[in-house]
């Protein structure tokens, strides 16, 4: 095992206990030696909650599968900032056709690996959440409901943010955005369901739906290399923020992760056939504010206006999701995988 | 051997011999009995090994073909009118990606109003996309124009659009020679890509290009084409040699040698303006008809050559470009660079519309007394266009146009909505 110097920058982070820790240890990140799926220098922005959960998320599908996995993108953050020719980040195979095909291109590789007898190489599709609740929504949902060999990643951060952060349907209510202005008796986007894709990707009945936030990269890891475990069509949305888009410090990104699943605002499970197999429980909870407050998307809530009513609301959709995933339920059910 | 079978039959039958690996469907008129009749035959496992997807849409139809084709596999679909629109986006991206696929396309018209039956229009909504596009005069020819279209394909790494007119071809019955699996399979070798997604040597397809090499990226296909234009004549002769049939290559005249008056057009209008052009040369007109098969790659040169002698060229398109005027005539006119020779564009077909023998003679009749008008639209009921303008001026709520022109026509009857 091949190992770095580490210099301890980190004290006082959730981080520095792994350098703390015995080199056999120590996660597989920290080792010199790891898969890597994407190589540094690309051109994400500092603190990108995607950046850090596509290369979680990849580098445990390059594990999962010895180095065999074939990389669809859609058009989006991710496909920018990891490539313009000649450049490129990405050491595994790797195709970007459009952004609202990414699900059936995927469909198309594997069913040209099928074709070819070829088993040992997997093929993982990735998006933002407008390439995958907006635009790409019915090639997922075809591919979803043909079960097709393809593990896709959703990267939500809630909205259009390479575009210049525009709402999309995973945008939450209130949310300021280039096209719901913090302006107006009613200020940012309007309250409705939006898409809940995990959930709808759950009724589509196929093998494998997780969610994962990059708060928790571990449980992201173990989500990616269970998803490998299964063949047919698998779903992991993952919440990773936004400095740009949501207003909150570049160096509070994991922070804003941990308190959207604390809060109760985004629930963090994993589900099997259409069941939930498992949930994330509230560690410590916070009121929604907490996690609100730390990002300006939401400022107009705050300050000399303050809008109680509406965070009211926030919280209550958050009351929701506890309820519905039991996201205060006792010990037990959370290792009933 | 000669076999009575549909003109979509004897299409499936052919890509089916040239052995794709993914092929997918979604139904739409009138394509469906190619994807349909494939579909059965990977069923069976007569086709195999094939796999034949069923897509939620014409736009994840050419999705997946990118990704199998990206990955290496021979990958082919077929579609018609709304759906190469609806897949307009992913028809571009795989020209620009340069995989060669096959798609036939069995051209209808485009709404709305919404109508199924043949014209053009689809084709040359598509005419800038990248692909090379070949219009079949018969279903022979069609069947054939396939084998063609994948050995084109992957040679250039070009995608292939094969034309074929909707309904006039796709389902009529005729005597159908297809080719041998022994002939097939020596004329198209096993598809080698240029660009492959391999893990053992990774690539990354599809990034972004900005300014600095755009334009060189797009000229390059430009030249792809253009070797296109060198490889289409001679794979027509190979087949040829080995068939005995005339399918394919870049135009196709007929009796033009001496002709004074020469009528362009593409697809089975072919065959009709063939038998007319007999009818007028034994009444003493000097008439010919030159068809294009190659649209793009536009044989310019082959076009010229075939029209220096011309004094009138009469192009009869099934499409045009409303607010301007012919596609094809664009082309042809370009093609010519002569100011001496009369160009006259006849719009006809459109919607499905039946192009007549008495309709071309009169066509013929007119361009050889040099009266045909520098646009027209054969057979266009003038007067209740004219009425419906006049309903237009006296009532702003005037509704729907397309329905009022069918009740002026007397197509519907009159007493429904009263």
């Amino acid at each position: 095992m091949t190992s770095q110097r580490v210099h301890f920058y980190q004290i006082g982070s959730f981080a520095v206990g792994n350098r703390l820790l015995d080199q056999e240890e120590r996660t597989v990140q920290a080792q010199a030696d790891r898969a890597n799926s994407i190589d540094s220098g690309h051109r994400a922005c500092q603190g990108c909650g995607e950046a850090l959960g596509a290369r979680y998320a990849l580098d445990a599908a390059m594990r999962a599968t010895n180095g065999q996995i074939v990389a669809v993108n859609a058009t989006g953050c991710l496909e920018v900032f990891s490539t313009p020719y000649p450049e490129t980040s990405w050491r595994i195979p790797w195709l970007h056709s459009l952004f609202g095909n990414a699900p059936a291109v995927a469909t198309g590789v594997a069913a040209a690996l099928r074709v070819k007898g070829v088993k040992d190489v997997r093929v993982v599709a990735q998006a933002g959440d407008g390439g995958t609740v907006d635009i790409g929504f019915g090639c997922l949902s075809g591919m979803f409901e043909r079960n097709d060999d393809v593990l896709f990643i959703c990267y939500d951060n809630q909205g259009y943010m390479n575009t210049g952060v525009q709402r999309s349907a995973a945008t939450p209510p209130a949310a300021r955005t280039a096209t719901t202005e913090a302006v107006g008796p009613e200020p940012g986007n309007t309250f409705g369901q939006g898409k809940d894709l995990p959930r709808i990707a759950m009724a589509h009945n196929i093998p494998y739906v997780a969610t994962a936030t990059v708060a928790d990269l571990h449980d992201l890891e173990r989500k990616v290399e269970r998803a490998m475990e299964i063949r047919g069509a698998r779903y992991l949305h993952i919440l990773v923020p936004c400095p740009l888009g949501w207003g909150s410090a570049s160096d509070e990104t994991i922070h804003v992760a941990r308190l959207a699943k604390e809060s109760g605002l985004f629930p963090v499970f994993e589900a099997e056939g259409g069941v939930i197999r498992s949930v994330s429980r509230i560690r410590r909870p916070v009121p929604v504010e907490e996690y609100l407050s730390l990002q300006r998307r939401f400022a107009h809530l705050f300050g000399a206006h303050p809008r109680p009513d509406v965070i009211a609301r926030i919280q209550s959709m958050a009351d929701e999701n506890i309820a519905r995933y039991g996201l205060f339920a006792p010990e037990s059910a959370e290792e009933s995988v | 051997m000669l076999r009575q079978i549909e003109g979509s039959r004897a299409i499936a039958e052919t890509v089916a011999l040239c052995r794709p690996e993914v092929v997918c469907a979604y139904p739409i008129s009138p394509q469906t009995h190619i994807i349909e009749a494939v579909g059965a035959m990977v069923k069976a496992g007569t086709l195999a090994p094939c796999e034949f997807i069923n897509v939620e849409s014409e736009f994840a139809a050419m999705s997946v073909a990118i990704g199998a084709s990206a990955t290496g596999a021979r990958a082919y679909t077929a579609t018609a009118s709304q759906g190469l629109l609806f897949m307009m986006e992913a028809v571009y991206n795989a020209a620009g990606l340069g995989l060669p696929i096959v798609m036939t396309l069995a051209n209808r018209a485009i709404g709305a109003p919404i109508n199924i039956w043949n014209d053009h229009s689809d084709a040359m909504a598509v005419r800038d996309s990248g692909w090379i596009q070949l219009f079949a005069e018969s279903n022979q020819e069609a069947a054939d124009l396939h084998v063609q279209a994948f050995l084109l394909a992957e040679e250039l790494s070009v995608p292939v659009m094969v034309c074929v007119d909707g309904f006039i071809l796709t389902h009529a019955v005729e005597g159908i020679d297809l080719l041998e699996q022994s002939f097939v399979d020596s004329f198209l070798p096993p598809y080698e890509p240029r660009q492959v997604l391999d893990t053992k040597a990774p690539v990354s397809i599809g990034a972004m290009v900005g300014p600095e090499a755009f334009e060189e990226v797009r000229y390059l296909a430009h030249l792809r084409q253009l070797d296109a234009l060198e490889r289409i004549p001679e794979i027509a002769q190979e087949f040829f040699e080995a068939t005995g049939r005339e399918s394919g290559g870049l135009v196709r005249p007929y009796r033009i040698e001496d002709a004074e008056v020469i009528v362009v057009a593409m697809g089975s209008v072919l065959g009709t303006l063939k038998d007319t052009v007999d009818e007028r040369r034994n009444a003493g007109e000097l008439v010919g008809v030159l068809g294009v098969t190659s649209f793009r790659p536009f044989p310019s040169e082959a076009v010229r050559n075939a029209l220096a002698n011309a004094s009138q060229v009469v192009v009869l398109e099934k499409a045009f470009s409303i607010g301007a005027g012919g596609v094809l005539s664009t082309d042809i006119a370009i093609a010519m660079h002569r100011d001496e020779t009369i160009l006259r564009t006849v719009v006809a077909g459109l919607g499905g519309r039946a192009i007549t023998r008495r309709s071309l003679e009169k066509v013929l009749e007119d361009a050889s007394h040099n009266q045909l008008a520098p646009l027209t639209f054969l057979d266009l009921d003038h007067e209740a266009v004219d009425r419906e303008r006049a309903r237009m001026q006296a009532t702003r709520r005037s509704g729907p146009s397309a329905e009022n022109l069918l009740r002026d026509r007397n197509t519907v009857s009159q007493g429904a909505k009263e």
